[in-house]
Parts: C-alpha cells; structure tokens; sequence
C-alpha cells in the first residue's frame, strides 16, 4: 500500500542521513564536535555508548510518536475541513477510544522505563577502579592533581583567542605543552583547547574525585558519557574507562559567571606506558603538594 | 446603573473593573515582551558567528564585560519572559477579561485586590530592570546567574546590589501573583453564574482555577528560598553556604520545588484557550470535557512531585533520581490524553480555519514535539549527555516559547474581536502566523541538534564546529522579528479599525457565555445572572 511504502521510503531516508551523520563522526575528529553535526559525538568509553544506545532508541520511539500525531492530525484536518464535511457530528463521548489513549502511552512508557532504570542503576555504581584523580572547578578553570602518583597538581586554563591569531604566541604555547606532555602536541581548537592537558591511561577504571572551589560548575566530556556538577563543600565521585587513545574535548556545563565559556576539559588519553613516563616526567619537574582541602 | 463609570486616569490607576485590569495585563505584557524578546535578538544576534562582536559595540563595553552582559542578558530575558510576559499575559490579562465572562459573574470576588496585583506589576518590572544598571560581581553591572539563580554565584558570586534588586523585584511580583490567584480561586469557587455547577465550567476557567492554585501552593516557596538568599548575601546567614553547614543544593530543591509547578502555570491556561478554539471552529463541543479537566488537575498535581528532574547531574542519590524519572514520565499520560482529545474534537467536525485555529492546531504538533523530548530528557541515563545543553534549550522553547506563547497569540486572535468589537485584517493574519511559525522552528529545531553534539547552555561563544546550527538558528531569529514587526502592524490596524462586530463572531461553535454579550462587553455585565440550563 501507499502508505506502507511512504513510510518505509520515510524510515529508510532518516536512518540514511543518521549514518551518514555518524560516519562523519567516526571519520572526522574523534573526541569534539564536529561541523554540521546532528548527533551525540563518537561514544569513547562504555558509559557514553550505552548512552548513545539508549538515546537511538528514544530517538525511534518519539519520532514514531511524534509521525503518527503528525499524520493523525494532517488527516483529521483534510477529511474534516469545512467543505467535505459542513455537517459536524456531535459526538463528544466515546470511552474505549478514552482508555486506548491512555493505556497505550502508559505501556509505552513502561518499556521505555524498563530499559532506563537499570541504565540508570549501571551508570550509578562505582567499580574497583584502577586509580584516581581529583578534579577542582575554579571560576576559571580546573585544577587536576594525582593522588594514586605522589598528588602532584596541574591547572589547566583556556588557551584564549589572541593565541590563535598569532602563528609566534601559537608555536609558544604548543611549545610549552610540548615540554609539558613530553611528546610532540598540536592545538587547533578554539575554546576547546586548554594550556595544559589532563593526561590519562587507555584501558584503565579511573575514579573521578569532583569539587570546586568557588560556584558550581560542570565536568563533562561528551565522549566519555560523563557530566557531574562540581559543588563546593561536597565530594563527588564517578569513573570511566576510556577505550582509545586521543585527545578528547568538553567544556564547563555549569553557569559559573562571566567567563563561563572559556574553561574547557582538554584530556588526552595515552597508551599506559606512555601515561607512566609522563608521571615520571612530572615527578622530575613538579614537586608533590599536599592535597587540596575541601571548600577552600 | 449601579456603578460608577470613572472615566480619564482615574478610570485605569484606580480601576477595580475586570476587564480594565484585564487589558492593562494585555499592555504590560506587550511591553515586557517586546524587552524580553528584544533581549533574545541581542543573544542570538551575539551568538550568529563565533566570537564576540555584537554586545561590545551596543554597549560599549570591553570584551570581559561583554561576556557578563551576555549572562545578563539570558537571565533578564529568562525572567521577564516568565514573570513579566507570559504570566501576566495568560493568568493576568485573559484569565481577569475572561473567567468572571465565562462563568457569568459580574466581576472579580476582590475587584481592589485585583487592582493591587496590577499595579505591584509595573514596580516589580522597573526593579528588575533597575537590577541591570546597578553593580552585580565586583566591577560590572547586573545579575548574570540565570533565571534559576542557583547558589553560589547567586551569593558570594555577585555581591553587588544588583542580585538584591532583583530578589525584591521577585518577591513584588510574587506577591501580585498569590493576591491574584486567591483572587481566582474565590470567584471560581463562589461567584458561578446559577446552575453553572463545577463540572459544567468552561475549561479555561478551569485552567486559571487549577493555576491558581499552583501558584498558591508554589510561589510562597519561591519567597522562602529567595529570602534565604537575600539573609546568605546581607545578613550572614549560611542556607547555602557549606562554610556555615549550609548546602548549596538545598537551594536547587526549594527553587524547583517552585520551578517545575511555573512551567505549568505558564501552559495550562493555554491548554484551555486552545480548548475553546479547537472546539469553536470544529463546530463540536470538546471531546471528553470531564477528562481534559480532570487531565489538567493530574498535571497540576503531578508536577508538584518531579521537581529534582531538574537536578539529575547535581549529584543526587540513584534511588532518587529513580523516583523523579518514573514519576516524570507519568505527566505524559495526561498530557497525551490532551493532545489526543484535541484531535478527537477535530474528527467528525466540520473545522474553519482561522488564524487562531491555526495557532491552535500549530499548538498541538509543536507541543507534542516539545513533549517527545521531554520524554528523553526525563531519563537520567540519556540526559547525561544532554542536560545544560541546547537540547533543554530547544526542548523548553518548543513547548513555551511555540506553546504558551502560540496560545498567547491564539487566545489574542480569538478574542481580540470581542474585547475591542474590531476584526482583524485576515491576510495580514495569515501571513504573520505562517512567517512566525516558520521562524521560530528554525529558531529551535536546529538547537536540537547543537544540545546532542554537546553544545552547552548560556556560553557566549563557542568551538567552530557548532557555527553552522548557530548561524541557522540567528536567521530563524531574524524571520521571526519580522513575524513580531507585522503582529504589531496586524494590531494596530485592528485597533485603528471601527466597531463593526455584533455579539458572536464566530458563529454555532462558540457557545460560552462571553458570546453571549456585546463586542466589546458593556462595562458592567451581568447585573441580572444568566441562568445555566
């Protein structure tokens, strides 16, 4: 039939322009958005996949929802306006079609709760986690530091603007990452790239210690599936494990005032020898402080 | 004639006639509306290319200010879209002209307190704009915390005065919104016209009447945790400060406890408007009365109990963010029963379309998509990756800025013939809907698509990869304004037109008692009570 086949073609034309969306993703840029984009960012940790997972799903449940009012609508609109039918019925009543509509979107919403809740359950616990760090919000940028390798710290702040209009102040500053990493690193980024990087192993539970200083903010990186607000005088933990290496990009998702916009999480995920080199090489060049107490 | 007629100054500033306060609500509405929307042009405008250069020039600012500016401006847009636009224009304006018409009552229970919640309105508008000229963080002017001013930043992030001007300005507002809901409930429970029993009252009273009741119950909160702001920031107290066992969170929980119930205030006296409309020109009386009214209390209610949705990333317990996502995705059962009841009016009538019945049936499809998304937003495990997005963005717009606001423009179409006895120019009508409905979806669909690539809410710059969606969104903007630009051109030659409409413009479909009078209503009506059969 007609329909059937309008529907199909419908069907066939969404999920043509989401892969091609998602190959996109995978082709371009892992770990940031990426031009004209439609969709979740390329998932790199377990969380963010089943996250995406779940999202694809309520995607197809409402976009049927929302078709079938859409269609329902158009056609009470045409088959009822005025000229085909100038006698109205008086129909007012009519209890099974009642009950119909709301049992329907009752089952509906009971299957949909019965995939989100264990989600929600899984995404809460925290496993026997390979090691920590401790991640502060400052109005603005965000303090790291390394309890499991001797607590060392890192502020990481917005590479700004002017820093990218001049080639000289860009080579001094990917210079300065460069010898700060111990391995060759580019900045191409706008707002997405900070001066120093949260470096971390591949294939590792890490626990993420979360609280600021000052307001609230946000720590999220779309990629790894996390977004936790950072709230002073409480500590909050929650992990991931990354799946690959690169460098992955989010950015404060908390109102914390005027410069908001220009503290971004910069993480660059190595592979686990890389990682331990790295810590060698801080803990050559940056001497252990003690610990930041809570609520400064 | 057993009242007076003041005519002149008198007759507005000390009026205690309904249908005055009424269209003074109408005005102040406009008037708000025309900053507020003023204020969205500035932050879509800012935000049409990466970078900043729109805000430094109009206000003659450094870049650093300009980004304070930007965080002013979301949250004056926010607020006076919310206190100053769509409540007066929903609750203030056509509930005051309509329900005392509607259920056959002379006027309001308390025509002076009507006229005290009008009038605290102007003064708690002129605070809030006052907040924007006067010191917020240390060196820059106005409040920039957002509408929902969560703690801290809206305490020792803003020490200037600016943030206690704009407390007051709440605390003035709220309390014309409770005098004016109690005001609502005593009409609706005691000045029925006889035989109108509670089951047979039209639906948007029963909108206001359900309202009105959410603010009573809501808006005191509200004052509370506003209070306890003002006493962190002045007088040393520590509610919010963990410094002082205070806990920073405590104020997300009384503001949403506030927060979520105003999202219904602002959206159900249009679901009532859009009731009458739908049934009007379908020619049919509305398809199960007893359960869109009793629909809209189950949304009331419910939505008193799904506040912390708001909250899933702050760091609650998982059993409680269970709770709030079951309990979330149980408002979309009555919800649906509306959309669906809508529908069923339609089917089998014999439907006209005129302007207001196409922003009612525009309504319809853009609430339900605004709802769909709520739907994914309600379960924490997808709005992880969504939530301080655009996506919220998008979807609270769909359903406030094309629902309430579309029922704003429906209920004004619909009854803008009786409240004035001048008919509308219908091309110019026609046009201004299809231009505004164009643009405002590409305003906030592609905002959609921003949320779930992961650009957050409230920046006032971004990573070049969100340009494309950005710069889209802008122009919607701009297609828009020239939609607002002709609404003011379709009112004013409405305005400027003769009365020429008798007593129902619409014909058999409209049947509640404001048909029943002339256009406009004379300004007394009812001194002898229509009898209810």
């Amino acid at each position: 039939m007609n329909v059937k086949g309008l529907i199909a073609g419908m069907v066939a034309g969404i999920t043509a322009l989401f892969t091609v969306a998602a190959g996109a993703t995978a082709q371009d840029r892992i770990g940031q958005p990426v031009d004209k984009g439609i969709w979740l960012q390329e998932a790199a940790s377990e969380q963010a996949q089943k996250i995406s997972d779940f999202n694809e799903l309520l995607f197809w449940i409402i976009l049927v929802i929302t078709i079938f009012v859409f269609i329902l609508m158009f056609y009470t609109m045409w088959r009822f306006r005025e000229k085909a039918n100038p006698v109205p019925s008086k129909v007012s009543h009519n209890t099974f079609i009642e009950i119909v509509w709301t049992v329907v979107p009752i089952i509906i919403l009971v299957v949909i709760g019965v995939i989100s809740l264990p989600l929600l359950y899984w995404q809460d616990q925290v496993p026997e986690t390979d090691m920590a760090i401790k991640v502060t919000g400052n109005q603005w940028n965000w303090t790291y530091s390394y309890p499991d390798h001797g607590d060392f710290e890192l502020t990481a702040n917005l590479v700004d603007n002017a820093t990218f209009d001049d080639p000289a102040k860009l080579a001094a500053a990917e210079a300065e990452l460069n010898s700060f990493l111990g391995w060759p690193a580019k900045m191409n980024t706008r707002l997405l790239d900070a001066d120093y990087r949260l470096v971390l192993p591949v294939d590792t539970k890490i626990k993420v210690q979360l609280t600021a200083s000052d307001v609230l903010h946000a720590w999220t990186v779309p990629a790894f599936g996390v977004k936790l607000d950072a709230v002073p005088g409480r500590l909050y933990e929650t992990w991931f494990e990354v799946n690959q290496t690169g460098v992955f990009y989010g950015q404060c998702s908390e109102l914390c005032g005027r410069d908001h916009a220009y503290m971004p999480i910069t993480v660059e995920v190595v592979s686990k020898e890389q990682f331990a080199r790295w810590v060698a090489l801080q803990g050559g060049t940056i001497a252990a402080a003690p610990a930041p107490t809570l609520g400064r | 004639m057993a009242h007076a007629n003041p005519t002149g100054w008198k007759r507005w500033l000390f009026s205690t006639n309904h249908k005055d306060i009424g269209v003074m609500y109408i005005w102040f509405a406009f008037f708000a509306g025309m900053i507020g929307f003023a204020m969205s042009g500035l932050i879509r405008m800012e935000l049409m290319e990466p970078g900043i250069q729109i805000i430094p020039g109009v206000f003659g600012m450094d870049d650093a200010q300009a980004r304070h500016m930007f965080n002013v401006l979301t949250t004056g847009h926010g607020l006076i879209m919310v206190f100053f636009m769509v409540m007066p224009a929903l609750i203030g304006g056509f509930g005051n002209y309509f329900v005392p018409l509607m259920i056959g009552a002379p006027d309001m229970a308390f025509p002076r307190m009507n006229n005290i919640s009008f009038w605290l309105m102007p003064p708690a508008f002129i605070l809030l704009l006052l907040s924007t000229f006067v010191e917020g963080p240390s060196g820059m002017d106005g409040f920039g915390g957002g509408w929902t001013a969560y703690a801290p930043l809206s305490t020792s992030g803003h020490p200037g005065p600016s943030m206690d001007l704009a407390i007051f300005s709440l605390h003035v507002a709220g309390a014309s919104s409770i005098m004016g809901a109690i005001n609502y409930i005593t009409t609706i429970f005691n000045m029925r016209a006889p035989g109108m029993t509670i089951h047979k009252m039209p639906l948007f009273a029963w909108s206001i009447l359900i309202t009105a009741f959410l603010l009573v119950l809501s808006l005191p909160v509200l004052a509370g945790a506003i209070t306890m702001l003002l006493t962190d920031r002045n007088f040393g107290t520590t509610f919010f400060d963990p410094a002082g066992g205070g806990d920073p969170i405590l104020f997300q929980h009384l503001f949403w406890f506030f927060g979520h119930p105003e999202v219904y205030i602002m959206i159900l006296p249009a679901f009532g408007i859009i009731s009458h409309i739908v049934s009007t020109f379908s020619k049919k009386p509305i398809f199960g009365y007893l359960g869109m009214a009793y629909a809209m209390t189950a949304i009331g209610f419910i939505g008193f109990v799904v506040w912390a949705h708001h909250m899933y990333t702050v760091g609650l317990d998982v059993d409680t963010k269970a709770y709030f996502t079951a309990a979330t995705m149980v408002i979309a059962v009555p919800t649906g029963v509306k959309i669906f009841s809508w529908i069923a009016t339609m089917w089998g009538g014999s439907i006209r379309y005129t302007v207001p019945m196409m922003y009612a049936i525009a309504f319809i499809l853009l609430f339900t998509m605004g709802g769909v998304t709520g739907v994914v937003l309600s379960n924490p495990g997808a709005d992880v990756a969504l939530h301080d997005t655009y996506y919220v963005v998008a979807h609270f717009h769909y359903v406030l800025s094309l629902g309430a606001v579309f029922g704003i423009f429906a209920g004004l179409y619909y009854w803008i013939g009786k409240m004035t006895g001048k008919e509308y120019p219908n091309f110019l009508a026609k046009l201004q809907f299809w231009i505004t409905f164009i643009g405002v979806n590409m305003i906030f669909f592609p905002q959609h698509f921003l949320g779930l690539q992961g650009m957050p809410r409230r920046y006032v710059d971004y990573p070049e990869q969100f340009a494309y969606w950005n710069w889209v969104s802008s122009w919607g903007y701009l297609v828009t304004l020239v939609g607002v630009i002709l609404f003011i051109a379709v009112m004013g030659i409405t305005l400027s037109r003769k009365k020429t409409l008798g007593d129902n413009q619409w014909g058999e479909g409209a049947n509640t008692l404001e048909w029943t009078l002339s256009s406009p209503p004379p300004f007394h009506q009812f001194n002898e009570l229509p009898q209810i059969k």
